[in-house]
C-alpha cells in the first residue's frame, strides 16, 4: 500500500505545532499501525530528519499506552480497537490519514503526538484504590461476591486508561473514565467501605484537573477500546449525590 | 443545570395543559385563567420561582460551555461525530433561542407591551352568583395567532423546545444517575415522546386558529 500522511509535529512542549505532510510506500496491508509508523521513522532518520514521537508499550491493547486521534477518532474508530491493534488493512490505497495527538488541555503535548496523561494519574491518586493490610493477605474466596457483580466490575476494570475517551469528548470531559474506575471499586465488597469519601475526592480531582463536564452526547463509550458503557456515568452521579447528601447530613 | 431543567420541563407540560384548555370555550379558559392570577402572593411567588429555575438555568449552561471550550482549546483537523444526536449538539443554540423566545413571549402575552390593545379585553364571570369582570385571555390568545407572524415564530420556537427536550430529558436520567444500558433507549424513548407531545400540545393552538378552527368569539 501507498500512503500520504498528514502528522501533528511539535517540538517542545510549550512551541506551537504544525501538520507536516509524508509519503509512505509498500506498507503492508497486515502491519499494524504503529509499524507503519516505526517504518515512516526508519525512513526519516536515514533521509537525517526527526523521527515521529508517539507513545506505545505493549502492542497488544492491554496498557493503554498508545493513543493518537487517526482521522478525527481517537484510535481509529475500530470498535472495541486500541491503535495498536489497529491494522492497515483497515485503510485504502492511496489514501490520505491524519495523525493528531490526542486534544485537551489537561493532556498538554509533549512532543509530536505524545501527551502527558498526568491528569488520570491524579484522578487515581485522589481514590482509585482500596486501603487493606498488605503481607498477610487473606485467601482469595473468603469474600463471597455474587456472579453477576463480579462480572460487572470485572467490565469496568477493563479500563486501560488510555485517555481515547476524553479525546473523543467535545467537552474534554474524564467522566467515562473516572466512572470506570469509581463503577469498579464502589461495586465490590471490598471497595464498599471507602465508598464515599472515593467518589467525592476522585470527582473533586477530576475537576480540578481541568477536565470538562459531561454533556451526553456518548463519543467517549463509542471510540473506548474496552467498550466501557455509558451506565459508569451515571453510576457515578449517582454515588456522587448520595455522598454529597450523606455528607451534607453528617455535618 | 438538571434541576432547573427539572422544573422547567415541568412546567412547560402543565402550561400546555393549561393552553389546551382554549379547546374547551372561552369561558373555561378565561375562568381557569382567572383562577391562577386571582391570589397575588400564589401568582408573584410562582412567578419568581420560575424566574429563579430560568435564570440558574441560563447561567449554569453559561458555565458549563465556557468551562467545557476551556478544557479544550485546541480543536482536531478533523471533528468527527460517532453518536451523538442532532438534538445533544445543539443543545446551546436551541437554548439560546429559547430565552429569546422566553422574553419575547413574556412581553406579549403576559406584560403585553408588543400589543397594548390586548389590555382592553375583557370577560364577565359567574363567581358565586356574582358578576367577575376578567382578562379575557381567550380573545387575546385567538386574536394574537391570527397574525402569521407570531403563530410563525411560535411553532418553530416550540420546534426548538421539542429538541431541547427529546435530549434534556433523557439527559435528566443520566445526570441524576439513574439510567443503564437496559434502560437508555426506554429512557431515550420517552424523552421523545415528552417533547413532541409537548410540541404537538403546544402547536395545535395556533394551528387550529390558522386553520380556523377556532375563532374570536361573535
Ligand atoms: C422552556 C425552557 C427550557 C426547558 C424546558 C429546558 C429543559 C432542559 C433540560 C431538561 C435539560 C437537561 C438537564 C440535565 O441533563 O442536567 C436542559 C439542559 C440544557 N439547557 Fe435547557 N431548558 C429550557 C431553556 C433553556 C434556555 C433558555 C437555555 C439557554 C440559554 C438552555 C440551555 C441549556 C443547556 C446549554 C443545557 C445543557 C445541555 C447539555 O448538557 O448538553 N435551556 N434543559
Ligand atoms: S474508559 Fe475506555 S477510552 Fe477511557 S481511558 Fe478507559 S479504556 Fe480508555
Ligand atoms: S500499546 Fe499497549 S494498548 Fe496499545
Amino acid at each position: 500500500m501507498n500512503l500520504k500522511l498528514k502528522i501533528w509535529r511539535q517540538d517542545t512542549s510549550d512551541g506551537s505545532g504544525q501538520f507536516k505532510h509524508y509519503e509512505i510506500n509498500n506498507v503492508s496491508p497486515d502491519s499494524s499501525f504503529l509499524e507503519m509508523l516505526d517504518m515512516l521513522n526508519e525512513q526519516l532518520v536515514e533521509s537525517g530528519d526527526q523521527s515521529v514521537a508517539f507513545d506505545s508499550d505493549c502492542r497488544e491493547g492491554v496498557c493503554g499506552m498508545c493513543s493518537l486521534t487517526i482521522n478525527g477518532i481517537p484510535h481509529g474508530g475500530h470498535q472495541g480497537t486500541t491503535t495498536c491493534q489497529l491494522h492497515m488493512r483497515s485503510f485504502s490505497d492511496g489514501q490520505t490519514i491524519t495523525i493528531e495527538p490526542f486534544r485537551a488541555k489537561s493532556f498538554p503535548v509533549l512532543r509530536d503526538l505524545v501527551v502527558d496523561r498526568g491528569g488520570f494519574d491524579e484522578i487515581i491518586q485522589a481514590g482509585g484504590f482500596i486501603t487493606c493490610r498488605t503481607g498477610s493477605a487473606q485467601d482469595a474466596n473468603e469474600i463471597p461476591i455474587p456472579k453477576p457483580l463480579a462480572d460487572d466490575a470485572f467490565d469496568f476494570a477493563a479500563c486501560i486508561g488510555c485517555g481515547a475517551c476524553v479525546a473523543a469528548c467535545k467537552n474534554a470531559s474524564a467522566m467515562l473514565f473516572t466512572g470506570a474506575k469509581i463503577a469498579h471499586l464502589n461495586s465490590l465488597p471490598q471497595g464498599k467501605a471507602e465508598k464515599d469519601r472515593r467518589t467525592l475526592s476522585m470527582v473533586s480531582k477530576m475537576d480540578e484537573a481541568g477536565f470538562g463536564n459531561c454533556r451526553n452526547y456518548g463519543e467517549c463509550s463509542a471510540v473506548c477500546p474496552k467498550e466501557i458503557p455509558l451506565d459508569v456515568i451515571a453510576k457515578m452521579n449517582r454515588d456522587f449525590a448520595v455522598a454529597s447528601v450523606k455528607g451534607f447530613i453528617s455535618k | 443545570m438538571a434541576l432547573s431543567g427539572l422544573i422547567l420541563a415541568g412546567f412547560v407540560f402543565v402550561h400546555m395543559l393549561g393552553n389546551l384548555q382554549l379547546f374547551l370555550g372561552q369561558e373555561a379558559l378565561n375562568s381557569y385563567a382567572y383562577k391562577l392570577q386571582s391570589i397575588p402572593a400564589v401568582l408573584w411567588g410562582f412567578r419568581a420561582f420560575l424566574l429563579l429555575a430560568t435564570v440558574t438555568h441560563v447561567l449554569t449552561a453559561i458555565s458549563l460551555v465556557r468551562e467545557n471550550r476551556a478544557a479544550r482549546p485546541k480543536p482536531n483537523a478533523e471533528e468527527k461525530f460517532i453518536q451523538a444526536t442532532f438534538a445533544s449538539r445543539g443543545m446551546g443554540l436551541t437554548g439560546a433561542l429559547l430565552f429569546a423566545f422566553i422574553v419575547f413571549h413574556v412581553l406579549h402575552y403576559t406584560v403585553r407591551i408588543t400589543h397594548p390593545e390586548y389590555q382592553d379585553m375583557h370577560y364577565i364571570l359567574e363567581k358565586n352568583g356574582k358578576e367577575v369582570q376578567v382578562h379575557d385571555v381567550f380573545t387575546m390568545m385567538v386574536s394574537g395567532f391570527t397574525e402569521k407572524w407570531i403563530s410563525g415564530t411560535y411553532i418553530v420556537c416550540m420546534a426548538m423546545l421539542c429538541l431541547h427536550l427529546t435530549h434534556g430529558v433523557s439527559s435528566l436520567f443520566q445526570t441524576i444517575g439513574i439510567r443503564n444500558t437496559a434502560w437508555k433507549s426506554r429512557l431515550d424513548g420517552l424523552a421523545i415522546a415528552y417533547g413532541w407531545t409537548v410540541f404537538i400540545g403546544f402547536v395545535s393552538v395556533p394551528m387550529a386558529v390558522l386553520m380556523g378552527v377556532i375563532n374570536l368569539p361573535g
